[in-house]
């Protein structure tokens, strides 16, 4: 309550007007000095008018009292805990890329700070068996409608490993604070894969900075790895993916045959799943099924246009310009592919993005773009989560 | 008129995110698309027979006006951005496409296909942009033919960048010891700020190959440029050994090009041989990059 007083009112004496909320605690200043007020929001434009009708000069201190007073509740919260909580989370650096181990760490860290929020699921193991891990996002109920983002199944596209991470950041402090969000919550379960290829991702680490493949050996084949985004039940051995194990669009030997693949695939299948979003770099587009043919979906109309509404949210923090449309109208045919299996499986709102940027860096996208390329694809991701609430099928 | 300096502290409710102001769009909805048709169902998808994968990327060539949030118009506009970059670009000057403004595509007899673009395209270092109208015609028949581009800029060289040239070119031409330089980007995106020239360099001379290897089916962009090292000559300029790897989006995969290449202000960027490296599976050790 001190920081309270701090931070608001000395004065009101000056403008005399009774429906100010000052809390008056100093005495009456002398004409020449400052004076700090505290403003409700519904008295904010009629104040700001007086004061330049008036000529009386002024600037904004704090635009939101309310944020501050949260921290500090939050802060008091936590240091009042019987348990001390590691609270690391707050050190994570996510304007870096980290390597596997420290991504693991967070999300433990992360679930040991908000115990009533997220928990970590292990779905299944990886080839090289690392664990496939989940962070859920639930407000209690059971076996609410969720919403499914999975980032990295494509191992060089760090971007979109290091935005997840940030995304389950985001998710932790907005909830309670960001309507949109809490609401979501309120209602629905948020499932997160943030190393949704961690074979992969290790072998970026050690290897080769470009692997994309998970890295299962090729019976008969010097060369490693399935595409885990030709290995899904849509179209797959057709067009738009390769049978050749060499190939960085090698679909497998059959459809699911990369645990990667299949853990997910149990998982949703056990779950109740509305929407299904896999994130990838890079080319800057949002796009819906199908990849595999140009047949258009049943939903085309609706989800072409929440893909447009989508991208201008988007758009509207930095003016990053994405284009969007069905897969295969938009960058090309993929058979196989993880949208266009989980649009057939029922869930509606099955949207894949490729992050920033257009080709200039490409996978290599510089450290310094992670927090914008999530803050700004966050803003799409809860357009369509929003739509996903609002529209229960 | 009392004048006090009044500082404001506001109190509001609990503070949410404002509203997002709806800017016009800037993609265009398909309107070819048939939303009433009869998708195919899940079992039908898995009867899908096994086709000739490689080059079975499209039955029906776009023909007539082009969608420009369409793959094939944003293909067509990168083969401009290369074969710009060839002609125009410079350690100083990178060009590179921001937007497809409209587009036109139609077959020439048995020949091949031409296509005439609208599109802007920036100078990537200095962030300006301007408009530029392309035509393209990619060739039929046998072999790897490269497309033919005329296109053209004349705001983007208005930018004076004689004097970094000059700079550049001063410098290296009469340094003790031959640059060389690994990885630009490294693998976290970072670049040392005197080693971009080069940087960009490398893309300039991989624009050569990406030119040349271009056709409807492929979008080429520099992934890396895994080394770059000056070699000694006599010549009136630098010369340099270069190994980039390109990304083929349309593929995914990483194509390794070796190339011998100079670059003086007066001459720009020649490319006097080019090697495509084997694959990396058909060596036995897989070399760490980074």
């Amino acid at each position: 309550m001190r920081k309270l007083l701090a931070f608001a009112v000395l004065f009101v004496a000056v403008l005399g007007k009774e429906t100010f909320n000052g809390l008056g605690n100093n005495d009456l200043s002398d004409v020449g000095f400052p004076v700090d007020i505290r403003v409700p929001v519904h008295q904010l434009k009629m104040v700001k008018r007086y004061l330049k009708a008036y000529d009386i000069q002024f600037s904004t201190m704090i635009k939101d009292l309310q944020v501050l007073l949260d921290e500090e509740q939050k802060a008091m919260e936590s240091a009042l805990a019987h348990v001390p909580e590691p609270r690391n989370t707050d050190n994570f650096d996510f304007s870096s890329y980290h390597n596997l181990s420290e991504i693991y760490s967070f999300q433990d860290m992360l679930v040991a700070e908000n115990p009533n929020l997220v928990s970590k699921i292990v779905i299944g193991q990886s080839y090289e068996d690392r664990p496939l891990n989940v962070l859920k996002f639930s407000t209690g109920g059971t076996n609410r409608p969720a919403i499914w983002i999975d980032t990295g199944i494509h191992s060089r596209e760090w971007v979109t490993q290091a935005s997840g991470l940030w995304f389950a950041q985001k998710i932790v402090t907005d909830f309670g604070r960001d309507p949109k969000l809490t609401a979501v919550l309120n209602q629905m379960d948020i499932f997160l894969e943030i190393v949704t290829n961690p074979d992969g991702y290790a072998f970026t680490h050690t290897n080769s900075r470009m692997w994309r493949k998970t890295r299962k050996p090729n019976p008969g084949s010097l060369c490693v790895g399935v595409d885990p985004n030709r290995n899904w039940k849509a179209g797959f051995g057709g067009p738009g993916s390769s049978g050749n194990p060499c190939s960085q669009t090698y679909r497998g030997p059959r459809a699911q045959s990369e645990s990667e693949v299949n853990s997910i695939v149990r998982f949703v299948n056990s779950h109740n799943i509305k929407a299904f979003i896999s994130i990838h770099s890079y080319s800057q587009l949002l796009m819906f099924p199908y990849g595999y043919t140009r047949t258009p979906i049943k939903d085309y109309t609706e989800l072409d246009n929440l893909a447009q509404k989508a991208v201008t949210d988007l758009a509207s923090l930095y003016g990053t310009s994405y284009k969007f449309g069905s897969i295969i109208n938009a960058i090309y045919q993929a058979g196989g592919g993880s949208i266009d299996w989980a649009y057939n499986q029922g869930i509606k709102y099955s949207y894949t993005f490729e992050l920033r940027d257009t080709g200039r860096y490409g996978f290599l996208l510089p450290a310094s773009e992670i927090i914008p390329t999530a803050q700004e694809t966050w803003l799409a991701l809860m357009t369509i989560m929003d739509h996903t609430l609002k529209n229960p099928y | 008129m009392m004048r006090l300096v009044v500082v404001l502290a506001v109190l509001m409710g609990v503070s949410g995110i404002p509203d997002v102001t709806i800017s016009p769009p800037t993609a265009s909805a398909d309107t070819s698309a048939h939303p009433n048709s009869i998708p195919e169902t899940a079992d039908e998808s898995e009867q899908i027979k096994a086709r000739t994968e490689e080059g079975a990327e499209e039955d029906v060539m776009a023909t007539g006006e082009l969608n420009p949030n369409h793959y094939p118009a944003r293909r067509a506009a990168q083969v401009v951005q290369h074969y710009l970059n060839t002609r125009y670009g410079s350690p100083f000057r990178l060009i590179g496409v921001q937007t497809v403004h409209s587009g036109n595509a139609e077959d020439v007899a048995d020949s091949g296909r031409k296509y005439q673009l609208e599109l802007s395209v920036n100078d990537i270092i200095t962030n300006t942009t301007q408009t530029c109208s392309a035509e393209l015609f990619f060739p039929k028949g046998k072999g790897q033919q490269p497309p033919e581009v005329k296109a053209s800029l004349e705001e983007l060289l208005k930018i004076d960048i004689k004097a970094q040239e000059e700079a550049l070119y001063q410098k290296y031409k009469t340094n003790q010891t031959l640059m060389s330089a690994q990885y630009l980007p490294d693998s976290h995106g970072h670049i040392e700020p005197d080693m971009k020239p080069f940087w960009h360099l490398g893309i300039l001379a991989s624009s050569f190959i990406m030119l040349n290897e271009s056709t409807e089916n492929t979008l080429y962009n520099v992934a890396q440029v895994a080394n770059i090292t000056q070699l000694t000559t006599e010549e009136d300029h630098l010369e340099f050994d270069c190994h980039t790897l390109l990304h083929e989006v349309v593929s995914q995969e990483i194509i390794h090009w070796k190339m011998l290449f100079t670059w003086s202000p007066a001459e720009g960027v020649k490319v006097v041989q080019m090697k495509r490296l084997p694959h990396r599976h058909e060596r036995e050790k897989s070399p760490k990059t980074n």
